[in-house]
């Protein structure tokens, strides 16, 4: 059995290659032309103009906490009901001070703290995200351009991984690994801050998502990169010299950013969501630091007192996966134009 | 095709072996001292050491995982000690085989404790299973064969909205809302069909059966409605119309045929995953399934549950993809096994 590219090693210390040479040629590149197709599709620009918008609103929540601006943990018992649990006023309290209402219980400005909480869940899904599709894409990459054993092998992995229960997993790995991560990995010189227990328990989520999530990414880079490396310029890499990780990372990556693209704009939204459902499991990013899983997990216990602080960060968690989903399919459709819907 | 079977079933016990190691080794490795949970906080040391001893966790890695393949395959007592068996018979758990292992906190066998959950998530997984696959695939169908219209439209955007909406929040709307705030249905409560016949099995079920059907429905809608206008393009498609076949031939013999296989792969696996319990709507509902036994062993640190269902429901995953790979044969022509 030959593994394609091993007779690669024997040219390493040749010169390198030099491939920036290429002519700039007049027209639009595939890309300019999804670019086009996007923002032709009203739909999507529009959930891309809302994405961007609640993403600005996920980088400036923390900024205006500092400032002073939102006070996501100022308790305001005056604002409580007489039996100190449900908001005084209707709709859970909304004031001008207060226009989202604050929460039962505490008092505490609710828009504050959905604020915060879309600044949490979206750095874990995105965290979440970015190894996900690196160890998606590394696997993928070296299995469909090495074929054979290692394709084998990285295939049984892949199906190894795919029958692990993950929720169950999650639950029951969740008391030990973030025990781990707050006292083994925090010892670690430059890990210390593994001790803060909301840093260890997001890195546990993180980590979860990432260790069960990577396989469809594998397997769909592989299949990019198994028609890729039949190609002619794979060829003339190759017989330039190019070394193994050279072709990896710089001819076949770049080849294969749209369906890893399209895939990190619909696991972004899955993530989100799977956050939220860890954090009513009980796993997770715990209280006061706010999440959107957090906070619903919170309004479990006063559904019937203040019904508004279950469906408001409810419909906003909605809102939030249907506009990054909106903006992955039009990804998708922009990027393929073969796909018809 | 014989061949083709015993080669998967072969795969698949080595798969399931290496995947319970790999169980194995994960919670080997936990930080959290198995022993001292057991016989808890007062204990001295030689306590514990007798308590570990006793249940096999002062053995090796390597022959505690000997030991549990063991249990799977003739059974097993616990704990396994030859002078207690003599002196205090009484006091031995014999364990039959499959034995998945034996929980000290519920004081049962692991596989006594699965035989009580499972009819409750297998209840509901079917229930789902049924709403999702009939209300998903039909809906699908009906979008892609009014491409373009309102009501592909209107189908579509119902199914984003839905699969946006996490299962947890759809179930506690029905559960703290529609059941105990507006008494629209009875509060639901699982009941056997032994205990309130197939009708009340059936309306016991309801509304945990939508919670979990919703989230799958909307993914099988938009996945449906793809694959189906897809299969419309394809070339035997053409052929099926040029040969003059009626529409609905085409329709349902030549381009549904094509497009369900996928389906059918997609329905096996999400079942088998589903078959061992969903955790989440069954911890909304509070229904005495696999998935609240799960919720139960992993906050009681209970590692003999957590292993044997871990190891179980991965095996319902293998056993569904050999299953469905089969199918897939029957159902799409063009599929050869070899």
């Amino acid at each position: 059995m030959t593994i394609p590219g091993s007779e690669l090693e024997i040219h390493e210390t040749e010169t390198p290659v030099e491939d920036d040479s290429v002519v700039s040629v007049a027209g639009r590149s595939p890309t300019q032309l999804a670019i086009a197709r996007f923002r032709a599709d009203k739909l999507s620009m529009i959930s891309f103009v809302l994405s961007v918008f609640i993403v600005l609103c996920a980088i400036a929540a923390p900024i205006l906490v500092l400032l002073g601006v939102l006070h996501p943990n100022d308790f305001h018992q005056e604002l409580l009901s007489d039996d100190g649990v449900a908001p005084a006023g209707r709709f859970g309290g909304i004031s001008w001070d207060h226009p989202f209402g604050v929460d039962p219980g505490a008092g505490r400005d609710l828009l504050a703290r959905l604020m915060l909480a879309i600044t949490s869940s979206l750095t874990i899904a995105l965290t979440g995200t970015i190894f996900t599709v690196i160890i998606g894409a590394v696997l993928g990459i070296v299995a469909g351009f090495s074929g054979g054993f290692v394709d084998a092998v990285i295939g049984r992995i892949i199906d190894l991984t795919l029958s692990f229960p993950q929720t169950l997993m999650l639950l029951a790995l969740s008391g030990p690994v973030v025990v781990m991560i707050r006292q083994d990995v925090a010892d670690f010189p430059g890990f210390g801050f593994f001790t803060n227990p909301d840093l260890a328990n997001g890195a546990f989520v993180i980590v979860i998502l990432a260790a069960f999530g990577w396989p469809p990414v594998a397997r769909v880079v592989r299949g990019q990169v198994l028609s890729i490396r039949e190609r002619e310029f794979i060829e003339a890499a190759r017989l330039l010299g190019a070394s193994r990780r050279r072709l990896y990372f710089k001819e076949v990556l770049p080849n294969v950013w749209a369906p890893v693209l399209v895939y990190v704009t619909l696991l972004v939204p899955a993530y989100i969501s799977a956050e939220a459902a860890f954090n009513f499991l009980g796993v997770g990013i715990k209280p006061p630091t706010p999440t959107l899983g957090n906070i619903l997990a919170d309004s479990v216990s006063y559904t019937s007192a203040d019904p508004m602080y279950f469906f408001l960060p409810g419909a906003l968690l909605a809102l939030i996966v249907v506009v990054f989903n909106l903006v992955g399919d039009g990804a998708r459709d922009a990027l393929d134009p073969k796909s018809h819907r | 095709m014989l061949a083709y079977v015993i080669r998967r079933v072969f795969a698949g016990v080595i798969m399931l072996i290496v995947m319970s190691i790999v169980t194995f080794a994960l919670f080997f490795a936990s930080p959290i001292d198995q022993a001292s949970f057991i016989c808890g906080k007062n204990c001295s040391a030689a306590q514990k050491a007798q308590t570990a001893a006793a249940m096999g966790y002062d053995d090796s890695f390597a022959n505690q995982w000997v030991d549990f393949a063991k249990g799977v395959v003739q059974g097993r007592d616990y704990p396994d000690d030859p002078e207690l068996r003599k002196t205090a018979p009484e006091t031995i758990v014999h364990c039959d085989a499959p034995c998945l292992g034996y929980s000290r906190e519920r004081g049962d066998t692991v596989t006594n404790l699965i035989k009580d959950t499972f009819p409750v998530s297998f209840s509901l997984a079917i229930s789902a299973f049924v709403l999702w696959i009939v209300g998903g695939v039909l809906l699908g169908v009906t979008a892609a064969l009014k491409k373009g219209t309102i009501i592909d439209r209107g189908l579509v955007g119902l199914s984003l909205v839905a699969y946006a909406f996490p299962t947890f929040f759809v179930g506690l709307v029905l559960y703290k809302f529609v059941a105990i705030k507006w008494g629209l249905t009875d509060i639901p409560r699982y009941t056997s069909i032994a205990e309130g016949g197939v009708g009340g099995w059936l309306s016991s079920l309801t509304l945990p059966a939508i919670t979990l059907a919703v989230f799958f429905m909307a993914a099988y809608v938009r996945m449906t409605r793809s694959y189906v206008i897809e299969s419309f393009q394809e070339d035997y498609v053409r052929t099926a119309r040029s040969k003059g076949l009626r529409e609905r031939t085409v329709t349902f013999k030549h381009a549904l045929r094509a497009a369900l296989t996928p389906i059918v792969t997609m329905a096996g696996l999400d079942f088998a995953g589903l078959m061992g319990g969903a955790i989440i709507t069954e911890s909304v509902f509070n229904y005495p399934g696999m998935g609240k036994l799960a919720v139960r062993a992993s906050s009681d640190f209970d590692l003999p549950t957590t292993v044997g269902l871990v190891v179980l429901l991965a095996a319902f995953v293998i056993v569904a993809n050999i299953i469905v790979d089969l199918l897939y044969a029957v159902i799409d022509p063009r599929v050869r096994l070899g």
